[in-house]
This record gives C-alpha cells, structure tokens and sequence, in this order.
C-alpha cells in the first residue's frame, strides 16, 4: 500500500483552499470592469458556481473525470459515482484521494465562472446557472479526463496517451473556457448599445484586487498541480511568478506604444495574462523560459483584445483575447521552450528536441478548442430555446441587479439612505411601532 | 430675494466658502454636479478603446440673499472661484418669491 505524505497531502489541502479563492477573486476581477448597474449579477455568476459544481462533482463529475478509463481516454467510468469506493483510507500518488477529489474541484469550479465575462450585462441568471450545469458535465468532465488523468498510459488521451504536456490546465482550463466564451458570445449576442454607449468599468480597485487574489490563489493552481510538496512544486511557483511579472511589463508595453499611458486596467490584465500562459508550461520551462512565455502573452493578448471589434462579437471582458489566446501562446510554447530539467524527458526545438512535442501541443490545443467551441455552441444554442438566455432590453437598460436579484449594489446619494425606501415584509407591527414613537417622544 | 446659483471646480469649494463666510453670508447648499461649457470633457482608455468623457464633475452651490446683496455676493465667487484657465464654471441669479424657515415658520428675509 503505498505511502500517504503528510508533506504533499498539506500542500494539496493548502492549495486547494488557494484555487477556490481564485473564483470569488475572479469574481472581483470581472465584477469591477461592468457597469454598476449589474456588479451584483457579475458577482453572482462566479459565486453561483461555487454552489453548483461541487455538488456535480461529488454526484457524478470526479467519477467521470478521474475513474478508470472507460472509452479510449475520452472519459472515465461511473464507478465512482457519489465518491463510491472512495473512504479516509483511499490513497492517490502520495496524497488520500479525498485531497484530490478536493484540489480537481477547484479546477471545475473557476473552469465555467471564466465563461461568464463574455457574456456579462445580458443573460439571464437562471439560463446561466442551467448552462453550467449542462456545461461542466458534457464539456469539463471528460476534457479534465482528457488531460489530468493518468494511469500509465492508459488514462485520458491528450496527457496520457498523447503525451502533450499541460501541467495545469493550459488546455483543460484556459482554451477550453476561452473557446466555450466565444461560442456563447455568439449564442447570446452583443449587448444592447455595444459600441454606440459607454460601457466604462465601474471599480477599477475591484480589478486590481481581483487580479490581486487570483494571482495568490494560482500559486495553489500551479504549484500545486505538482500533487507534492516538492523541487517541482518549487519550479512551478518561480515559474508562475516571473510570467506573470514580465506579461504586466509586456502589456504595459503595448498600451504606452499604442495608447500613450500605461493603465490600471491593462497592468491587471497582463497579470491574469501571464498566469493564463505559464499555467501548462510552468513545469515544463526554465525561469528565464518562463520570463519569455510571460512576456509574448503579454503582447499577445493586448493586440488580440482588439479582434472582438474587427470580427464584430461582444465578449465583453475580453475572456477570448486572454483565456483563449493566452493558453494557446503558453501551449504551444512549451512545444519550443520545454527543457528536460523540468520535464525530466520531452524537450523542445529550441533545445534540440525537434517538432514532435510542438505537434503534440498543437493537437491537443487543436482538439480542445474544437470541442469546447462546437460542444458549447450546441448547449448555448439549447439553453437559449429553451429558456431564452437573454433579458429583454428594457431589463438590460435597467440592470441585471434590480431585474435578476432584486437588489442594488450600492447607495448613491444621500436621497436613497432616508424613508425615501420602506420596508415592505416583513411587517412591522403598527401598535408596537407607535407606542415605541410615543416613548421616544417622552424621553425627548 | 435672490437665489445666486454658482457652478465651480470642485477644488474651489473651500476658498469660496471662506470668502462668503468673511462677506457675511450664513449658510448654503451644496451638491455635486457633472456637465461642461467650452472646457469639453477628456479621453480615457480601457484596454484600447477609447472613451471620451463629456460630463466633467463640478460642484454646485446655491446662496439665498437679500435683493441688495446679490451682486456683491456674485462678485465675492466669481473672484475666489477663478482659476483664468478653461471649466472654471459660471454664476447667475434668479428672483426667489418666497422664503420659510421650517424651524420657526421666519419668512422672507427674516428666514435668510
């Protein structure tokens, strides 16, 4: 039987609670760049899926994604439905299977709430929350098999069989929501007014601190991903901090060439960027590798913000420009840049491996963005007969915060602190009310 | 009685209050404002697109005095309120017909 590590299971355990702050952080990160008008419902469709998917996953999800093999590498079995079989004693690599269970969900969780800014100030959120549904089990599921699970050669068929290296979820995570984002860009539509009315983030603090907790809890993403408390562990943490540190600069870089001034808002997307773009190749690059893979998603994805207005689709915060096209700049850089220190076996061109490993992260690049974009315009197309994804326009003009949540996300004015507003249920009861009127009066 | 109405860089607040205060009058109300005169708004940039921003925040301020104090009054902000540079705002007065003072029922210029 083998060895539980008291060192790796802490790890894992540390790093998932890092990986579930990535979502609410993402939720800050989008949240700021919407109107306030719909902050709330922005909110929301992250924090809803930290209420949805654990839930799948335990049920059905962990099974599909991590049982034995069950056809060809394209999902896993449901022999682990409910966690069946799975107890305390369980033991996966060097960690209890619970650890794992837990630190793959997280995977899930901020997985779909990524898709959620290509479609903000417009959905319904009771359409979101069934496509969520729909969209972890038929699209997550089996690409997490695809690229996570390994069982010597016989798990998932793009990191097992294949061979392409995605440490943490260039494919798995970052194309595969960045395609499902277009797609659902296109099901739903452009918001009402795109391009003729302002649509200026409203909180631009709430971005950089966005930025700010999805940068620490992906060290939990990265690192982590290592399942140890070990030197690869260690590498992917330098890893993750020097790409995300030069695609700021390299960001930043494109907007003082092109726009004149380097933004608050662009040095937050640069650093989302970088993480995005070292997640698959943060165990597969050396430091000095990573500062490059930082640095040329950095630029990348600053000009590819731009394609939404030339192709005419509205993903309103740009989740295809630095999802989509920062996993793609990260997955096929280790095809170049992979040095055999880390990987302990394939290298890239650029260190005398040849084209092969650039072939392998092109197909599994290819197949993943292929799947999720097709698969997810099915489902989008679904949802929206179904249930029709959309508010209506006079409900878009309002907000999302008043029409979906009833609430609204902050008190302009002093007008709106007074009577101006009265409690309608529960309601108070009129006698008490007077006679504690009357009493106040007397001591007065 | 007169209402002067005054709209100003936000900046300007403290320096106009004083000045009204050392002339004499005794309250005023205050509230933000946005728009623009020939000062126009300005350019900011999300992610490379480009906004321009018309409504420029101002401050408004609103004085009620005695007939015989109006111009005084106007003079007394249009002078701490200047800058000489472009979006330093503007002052009119309008007639008022009539004054309460809810607390004790005073009107006219009694409730000043």
């Amino acid at each position: 039987m083998p060895e539980i590590s008291a060192g790796d299971t802490a790890w894992v355990l540390a790093s998932s609670a890092l990986v579930l702050l990535m979502t609410p952080g993402l939720a800050f990160f989008y949240g700021g760049m919407v109107r306030s008008k719909n902050v709330l419902n922005m909110l929301m469709m992250s924090f809803i899926c930290l209420a949805i998917v654990p839930v799948l996953w335990v049920l059905y999800g962990y099974s599909i994604s991590f049982d034995t093999d069950a056809a060809s590498g394209l999902f896993g079995g449901l022999g682990e439905v409910g966690l069946r079989g799975i107890g305390l004693d369980s033991v996966s690599g060097t960690i209890p299977e619970y650890a794992f269970v837990a630190f793959q969900l997280m995977f899930a969780i901020v997985t779909v709430a990524l898709i959620s800014g290509a479609i903000a100030d417009r959905a319904k959120f009771g359409a979101w929350a069934l496509f969520v549904v729909l969209w972890v089990s038929i699209v997550y599921f089996p690409v997490a098999h695809w690229v996570f699970a390994f069982d010597g050669g016989d798990g998932g068929w793009i990191g097992d069989r294949l061979g392409a290296l995605d440490f943490a979820g260039g494919t798995a995570v970052h194309i595969n929501a960045g395609a499902a984002a277009l797609a659902l860009a296109l099901v739903v539509g452009k918001r009402t007014g795109w391009r003729r009315e302002q649509m200026r983030p409203h909180n631009l603090p709430f971005v950089v601190l966005g930025a700010g907790l999805l940068w620490f809890g992906w060290f939990g993403f990265n690192s982590g991903s290592a399942v140890a408390a070990n030197g690869l562990a260690a590498g992917a943490f330098i890893n993750t901090a020097v790409a995300t540190a030069a695609a700021i600069l390299g960001w930043l870089a494109v907007e003082v060439v092109r726009d004149k001034h380097a933004t608050t808002l662009g040095g937050a997307s640069g650093a989302v960027t970088g993480l995005v773009a070292i997640t698959p190749a943060c165990a597969a690059v050396s430091p000095l590798g990573a500062i490059l893979v930082g640095l040329l998603a950095g630029l990348a994805c600053s000009l590819a913000i731009g394609l939404k207005y030339r192709f005419g689709y509205d993903d309103s915060l740009d989740v295809v420009g630095v999802h989509l096209v920062g996993g793609i700049v990260g997955t096929l850089l280790i095809g170049f840049l992979a040095t055999a220190d880390f990987t302990g076996g394939p290298e890239g061109l650029f260190f005398g491996g040849g084209g092969e490993q650039l072939g392998k992260q092109a197909v599994a690049a290819g197949a993943v963005m292929v799947y999720s974009f097709v698969v997810t315009y099915i489902l989008g197309t679904i949802v929206h007969r179904l249930v029709g994804f959309r508010v209506t326009t006079d409900d878009e003009a309002t907000g999302l915060d008043q029409v979906e949540h009833a609430e609204t996300a902050y008190e302009f004015g002093t007008a709106t602190g007074t009577p101006a507003g009265r409690l309608r249920t529960p309601q108070a009861d009129p006698d008490r009310v007077a006679t504690a009127s009357a009493e106040e009066g007397v001591k007065a | 009685m007169k209402l002067v109405t005054a709209v100003i860089k936000p900046f300007k607040l403290d320096e106009v209050r004083s000045a009204l205060e050392t002339f004499g009058v005794q309250g005023m109300t205050v509230s933000e404002a946005s728009g623009y005169g020939r000062q126009k708004g300005h350019t900011e940039v999300y992610r490379g697109a480009e906004y321009t921003v018309d409504l420029v925040p101002k401050l408004r301020l609103e004085v009620l005095v005695d007939d015989p104090d109006a111009d005084d009054v106007v003079d007394v902000i249009a002078k701490s309120a200047q800058t000489g540079k472009i979006g330093d705002g503007k002052v009119w007065v309008t007639p008022v017909e009539a004054v309460i003072r809810v607390r004790t029922g005073e009107t006219g210029a009694e409730a000043l």
